[in-house]
Parts: C-alpha cells; structure tokens; sequence
C-alpha cells in the first residue's frame, strides 16, 4: 500500500468538512436524538484527524487515540441515550427548546 | 502548707462555670448554695492563709507554668503573696462573701438568678487573681476580667435600655485609663524587660534616679489606669451611673473591692512612684480635688445610690491623698475601712430599696428608724464610720491620712485643709442621709423587715466597721517605715473636732431645722449652685460637648464616606453584570451550543492570526 | 494507485452520507446514512495504514453504537407526524445564522490546516503495535477509559431502570 498518494492536508480537509457538518447538526436541529448522532459525526471526525495524523508519523499513537475517542463515545451514548429517555418519559417531546427549565 | 493557694480563685470560677453552663438545671437553692459556697469557702482558705501568714510572715511566691513566650518575654501564671494581698484577699472574700449572702434573699425573685451569680462569683475570681498577680500582665487580665464583669453586671437588667446605656458607659470609660494603663505596661517592658512587679521595681530602683522623666511617665501612664478604675477625676463619671446594677452589686463591686483596685495598683507599685515625687504629688492632688468634687455632688443629690455613688468616689479620692503623700499603710488602711462601712451602707440602702418597692429618692422616704430597726442601726454605724466619728474605724484610717498629709513636704498643709473640708462635707451628707430617711415623718410604708440572710451580713459589717479601726495591717514588710512624727496636737485635735461639728450641722440644717438655709437655697446664685452640683459638676455635659457629640458627629460623616461609595459600585457593577449574565441562560440547548462555537472560532481567529503574524 | 481512488470515492460517500444523514427527517433513514458514512470512513481508515482502527470502526462504532440508537428509536416510537415536525424545524430561517457560523469556521480550519505538508502513508500501522503502545505508555489511559465506561454504564443503568420500572 506503499503506492498511497494522497496529501495529508486532503485528509484533515475531509476530517475539517466532517466536523462542520456534525458541528452545524447540533446547532440546527431540535431533537435530542439527531444532536447525538451529530455529536458522533463531530466524534468521528476528531478521530479521523487521529488516526491520519498517526498514519503520516507511522506511529501507533493516532490508533490510541482513536480507541480512546471510541470509549469516550460509548460511554457517551449510553448515558446520552439513558437521559433521552427519561426526557421523552417527563416532557413528552424530545425538542431540547421545551426543556429548558434551568434557565437563569 | 500553703499549697491551695490556686483554690481560692479557681473555687469561685469554677462555681461561676457550673452557673453558666448549668443555669438552665440548677434549682434556686442549688444556685444560691453554689455561688455562695464557692466564695464562703474562698474566704475560709482565706482566712487558713492569714492564719499561717500571720505566725510566719514571709512571702509566697508560687509559679505555675510560664503563660506565653515570645523572645524575651515570659510572664508566668504564678502568685505573689504577701501582707498587701492578704489584705485585699481578705477584704475580697470576706466582704464578698457577706454579699454573697445578702444577694441570695435580695435577688430571689429575679428570673436570671443563676446568670447574677455566675457573674458575681467572676467577679471575685477575677478580683483575686488581680491581687494575687506576680506580673503586671497578669494582673491586666483579672483588671479587664473585673472591667468585663462590672459590665455584665451594671447592665444585669438589660430589659431598660438605660441600663444597658450605664453599663456600656462604665466600659468605655474604664477603657480609657486601662489603654493608657497598658501604654503604661508596655513603656515598663521596653525599659526595664520584665513585668514581674517585685524585679521591676528593683531594677527601676537600679536604673533610674529619683526625679528622672521616665518613671514619671510611666507613673502618670499607671495613674490614668487607677484612676480610670477607681474613678478618679476625671474619668469619675462612669461611677454614678453605675448604680444601675443590682444593690449588693454596687456594694460588692462599685464601693467595696473593685473600684480601689486602681489603689491597690499604685500601692502594689509604690517603688516607682517613690522614683518620681512629682507623680505622687499629681496623685495627691488628684485624690484631693476628687473627694472635695464628689462630696459637693453628694450634698445635692436625691437618690440614695447616687449619695452613695458620690461619696466612694469621694472616700477614694482620699485614699489617692494617702498615696500621694507616701502615706501607704494609711491608704491601704483606709481602703478596708472603706470596704466595710461602704458595703455596709450600700447593703443598708438596698434592703430600704427592697422593703420600699424599689424607691431611690430620700425624699420619698422618712421615719423607717421604728419599722427597720435593723436596717436604722446599721446604716447609723456606717454613716458614723463613714463621716469618721471617733472610736469607729473610718476615724483610724481617716486621721492616720490627714495626719500625714499635713506632714507632706511641699503643700502639706494646703492639702490638710482640704481634707478637712472633705471630712465636714462627708459628715454633712452622710448624716442628712441618716436625718431625712429614718427621721421625721413616714411618706411611704415598708411592707416587712429583712429577712435573716440580709440581716446576718448587716449586723457582721456593722462589727467591722466598728471595731476595723483596731485592726494592724501586716503589711510593715511591704511598705517602707512612715516616719511618724506627732504634729502639733492642735492638727490631731481640728482633725478630730471637725466630723463632729460637720454632724452637729447636719443636725441643725436636716432633723433639728433651727438653721434655716432657706433664703440661701431660694436665691439665684444658690439654686444655680444647687442645680451645678446636682448635674455632677456639669462634667458629663461637658464630656458631651467636648467628646461624644464630635464623635457622632465624624461617625455621622463617615457613615456616607467616599471611600465606602467606591466599594458599593463594585457591588452594583457586580449585581448588573450578573444580572445581564443570567438573562443569557436562557435554559436553550442550541443557544449555548452557539454560543460555543463562536467562541470557538473566536479562538481560532486569533491563532490563525498569530500564525499567519509568525508566517 | 487504486488505494488513491478508493480513498477519495470513500471521502465523496463519506461526506454525502453524512450530508444526508444531517438533513433526514426520519430517525432511521438518518440512522442509516449515518452508518454508510461510518462505513466509508473505515475503509478511509484500511488504506491508510490502520486496519486495527478500520475494524474498531465496523464493528464498535457502525455495530454496536449504532445499534444502541436504533434501540433506542424504536423505543420512543417516533411516527409520521414526528416526521412533519422535524421537517418544520428544518426551515432556513433556522439553519442559515448556524450554517454562517460553520462555514466560518471550515475557512479557518482549511487555513489552518493548508499549510501541512507531506504524504498520508507510511506503511501500516499493526495491531501488535498499537496493543504494544496500548499497555506500555498508555496503560493509565486504558484505565481511565475502563473507569469512564464503568461510569458510562452504571449511568445508563440508572437512567434507563427506572424507566423500565415504570413500564413494568
């Protein structure tokens, strides 16, 4: 795989566009469930920028990085998931604009 | 065999604890047994002390363990005993616990019996440890912890704003000569390196000669402190008001013990004053100008408290003419005289208060010498002692003070004929207090005659007013030798004469009426003098004018200070801030994300612009 | 050559699926696209060099993370008019000020990264060698990780227990 030429700059582009649109996701949309899944773009996009990163060094540290960002994410969700739930159960309605009890 | 020494002051501390913490618990004859027991059983240690003193005169000094340490100063708890503490701590215990006695009938139907007790029983520990100090320092302690009690206990019935206005009064002012007091302290560590009194006085001795400006600095400094404490002009003024307390506490505290702590300061440290004659002199003077004040005020009042007040401070003023004369023993002698008749007639005067539904003014008293026989005969012995009538112990130790005061190198004579003017006018009032309140004719009616524990500490004072003038102090080892020369026997005669005579006009003016100052009284300048005497000198006014009302008004300034408008607009900035703060929580998810992001890219900008500023 | 091809027809779907996957007004359409997007950058991941993070990618990430959601979404049940609704949030008066601010941020982004040079690949990266670094340098990390998924599951647990509880 040595014959590969792609500049590393194209990857981190692709890694910058992904995390913009994950990054616009969470500002546009209302339901807690489409704010998840944009976070996971954003996640994804952190950890292809890892792993390139680890990929031009040729050093295993990007590939660390990206299991850690993986049980970040997990971890993430479980508990994200968990908390819609229960925000579906006590307001009836997954829009994070009617939760918004803790207002000052 | 003097090991308990340390019991005699914790005894009544430890009482005064249990009364604080257990007030709430205790019955009324639990309280009244504690308080007087602690301080009855002080006074038998006491007096197991004088015992052994008495056979083998020799001072006690005992060191407990040092109480701070900070380079090279090291004051010590520990106790010096010696004829002068002996005299105060009998004086102390024995009076006080007489008026111990009487307060536990007095003050039985008060509500806070217990919290009355755990004070007074304070009081006396403080007291003791005030004269059994072997360092000045300590010996500030019991004189502030005696200050603090004196508050607590003037402002016992807080319920009266009046009270509470009297009692912070007595504080502030005392505060004022225990600051220069401790100046003092502070000015005698820096020269000399010590606070112990005994090594103090040797090395001032050492360093010092007589007439240098420093011992009398440092005497004026200790003067202002005495003076504040035994209300001396002119920081008397507290003293009067004072008598907003309970009665047996006026006696205990406002006559018989600690307003002559400021005596017992300067006999205590004599050395010094001995260093700088003209410190004794101002002492003198002092003393002089106070009794001859006082005794004027007392000749116009109407409370029988304020009498009472007035004339301690006139009694002490004379114990300062001893002192200031070299008179020592005198003084000292005067001073536990003064303790009996005094709290005899401050006893006296609080069972006619407690019989007459508490009535101050003598007006509205009269004919009670057939219904309070006791309280008649007790209070006609005190008068005697106090107006110094021969053959009761007030004329001891009141002769002994004039006799030397007309011996006084420079201006003895001068403050001779003052003390006689004091004596007459002493015997005048004393004796028109006796004439209008148990003479005449009854304007009010006591409803009973005291009861046993009122009238068992009356009849005890009463023997030691009488027979207290035969006492000898043992105190020849403590001051240097009066060199008693007889005066002419005129002086001794006039001396004697003139008690005599002040009574007889009492006589005339007050019971007899064949003198009648009326036309005096009526005029204009005579009702001036009245009314200037009756308001005190006018020096509380003048105080007023001088010092409160300026004080207010700097206090009335600075409360709307720039400085403090400076601090509130941080505090208004603050409130905006955050009120402008809260309104962006919005409660919005998306808001914040927002909010994120822009910063965010605010963040990037900037490294973007560092970047491209290093490219 | 052909890894070259591959990478940037993946980068194409990758970035296609993900557009859609923003824009769906169905939770599982978007679920699904979100999963092709997941796809195409595994295979991003195997070409350049890490085979280790490319399965990681299927089967934890489009697997199991996936899943979770599509529980998740079948749980709440959402139907037709959740779908009228999501449309109505999507108008571009809502989505134009965030899309300003995103696209501000990709010009700097692409400014920043600009200026890196050099090629993506090196050889693969083994999965010997990242366990090697995995339980050599980076073994507190590991913990961390294992704590904050037993934090992640106890949390979940009691979030969703007591939903449960009610059901039943």
């Amino acid at each position: 795989m040595n014959e590969l030429a792609v500049p590393l700059n194209h990857l981190l582009f692709l890694s910058g566009l992904l995390f913009s649109i994950g990054m616009l996701g969470v500002m546009i949309r209302r339901n807690i469930i489409f704010i998840l899944m944009s976070i996971e773009v954003m996640l994804n996009a952190c950890a292809l920028a890892f792993v390139g990163a680890g990929a031009h060094w040729g050093q295993p540290d990007g590939q660390v990085m990206y299991v850690m960002i993986l049980s970040i994410a997990a971890a993430e969700v479980a508990v994200g998931l968990g908390l819609v739930l229960q925000i579906q159960r006590r307001f009836k309605t997954l829009d994070m604009d009617q939760a918004n009890r803790m207002r000052g | 065999m003097t090991d308990y020494i340390w019991l005699i002051p914790i005894l009544p501390l430890i009482s005064s604890i249990t009364l604080m913490l257990g007030s709430a618990y205790l019955g009324r004859s639990v309280i009244a047994t504690l308080g007087v027991g602690s301080v009855g059983l002080a006074a038998v240690l006491t007096g197991a002390l004088a015992y052994n003193f008495l056979h083998a005169p020799e001072p006690i000094h005992v060191v407990y363990w040092t109480w701070m340490q900070v380079g090279q100063f090291d004051p010590s708890i520990a106790f010096y005993f010696d004829g002068l503490t002996l005299v105060m701590m009998s004086v102390i215990t024995g009076v006080g616990f007489l008026i111990h006695l009487f307060s536990s009938e007095f003050m039985e139907h008060d509500n806070s019996y217990a919290r009355y007790f755990a004070y007074l029983n304070m009081f006396v520990a403080a007291m003791l440890i005030l004269v059994l100090a072997d360092n000045l320092l300590l010996m500030y302690l019991g004189w502030e912890g005696v200050g603090t009690c004196s508050y607590l206990l003037v402002g016992f019935w807080y319920q009266h704003s009046a009270n509470g206005r009297a009692a912070r009064k007595a504080f502030i002012v005392t505060r004022i000569g225990d600051t220069a007091m401790a100046i003092g302290l502070l000015v005698l560590f820096t020269e000399l390196g010590t606070l112990n009194i005994q090594d103090l006085v040797a090395a001032a001795q050492a360093k010092w000669q007589v007439g240098d400006v420093i011992p009398l600095l440092i005497c004026v400094l200790l003067l202002a402190g005495a003076a504040g404490k035994s209300a001396q002009l002119p920081l008397h003024t507290w003293l009067p008001d004072a008598m907003a307390g309970p009665t047996p506490v006026s006696a205990l505290i406002h006559a018989a013990t600690m307003v002559t702590a400021g005596v017992y300061l300067i006999a205590r440290t004599h050395g010094l004053f001995l260093l700088s004659p003209d410190a004794m002199t101002v002492v003198a003077v002092v003393g002089l100008l106070t009794s001859l004040v006082a005794a004027f005020t007392a000749l116009a009042q109407h409370d029988i408290k304020r009498i009472l007040a007035y004339s301690t401070i006139s009694q002490i003023g004379y114990m300062f003419l001893a002192l200031g004369v070299g008179a020592w023993t005198a003084g000292v002698f005067h001073l536990m005289t003064h303790a009996f008749f005094k709290a005899l007639l401050f006893l006296g005067s609080g069972a006619i208060i407690h019989c007459l539904h508490h009535e101050h003014d003598i007006f509205k008293m009269g004919g009670l010498r057939s219904r309070m026989p006791v309280t008649f005969w007790s209070f006609l012995i005190g008068s005697a002692a106090l107006a110094a009538l021969p053959l009761t112990s007030g004329f001891f130790s009141k002769d002994l003070i004039l006799l030397q005061a007309y011996q006084q190198a420079n201006i003895g004579p001068l403050l001779w004929v003052g003390g006689l003017g004091g004596a007459l006018l002493t015997a005048i009032y004393s004796f028109r207090l006796v004439f209008i309140v148990f003479f005449g004719h009854a304007n009010t009616s006591p409803d009973r005659e005291i009861g046993w524990r009122m009238a068992i500490p009356l009849i005890l004072l009463c023997a030691l007013s009488l027979i207290g003038g035969y006492f000898s102090l043992p105190v020849e080892k403590v001051f240097p030798i009066d060199d008693n020369q007889h005066p002419d026997q005129w002086v001794e005669l006039v001396s004697i004469s003139i008690p005599i005579f002040g009574v007889f006009l009492a006589y005339l003016l007050f019971l007899g009426r064949q003198l009648d100052p009326g036309f005096l009284i009526e005029s204009a300048s005579g009702r001036w003098l009245k009314q200037f005497w009756y308001s005190g000198w006018k020096i509380d006014r003048l105080y007023d004018l001088a010092l409160v009302n300026p004080y207010y008004w700097i206090a009335t300034i600075a409360r709307n200070e720039p400085v403090d408008k400076f601090y509130q607009s941080i505090v208004i900035t603050n409130q905006t801030l955050n009120a402008a703060l809260s309104k962006m929580q919005t409660g919005r998810m998306r808001g914040y994300i927002v909010s994120m992001v822009i910063g965010l890219i605010g963040f990037l900008g900037l490294s973007l612009f560092f970047v491209a500023g290093a490219v | 050559m052909l890894e070259t091809t591959i990478f940037y027809i993946s980068a194409a779907v990758a970035l296609a699926a993900t557009i859609l996957a923003m824009t769906r007004t169905n939770a599982i359409h978007a679920l699904i696209y979100l999963i092709v997007s997941l796809l195409a950058i595994a295979v991003i991941f195997f070409v350049v060099g890490a085979p280790f993070a490319a399965a990681l990618e299927v089967v934890i990430y489009a697997g199991a993370i996936m899943v979770l959601f599509v529980f998740v979404i079948m749980m709440l049940n959402l139907g037709e008019e959740g779908d009228a609704r999501e449309r109505k949030w999507l108008e571009p008066s809502i989505w134009i000020g965030p899309a300003t601010l995103s696209v501000v941020l990709l010009i700097e982004l692409i400014f920043l990264i600009g200026s890196v040079e050099g090629q993506v690949s090196q050889g693969v990266v083994s999965a010997k060698m990242v366990g090697i670094s995995l339980f050599g340098p980076y073994v507190l990390a590991v913990e961390l990780a294992s704590m904050l998924l037993l934090a992640g599951m106890v949390g979940a647990f009691h979030l969703g227990r007591r939903l449960l509880e009610k059901r039943a």
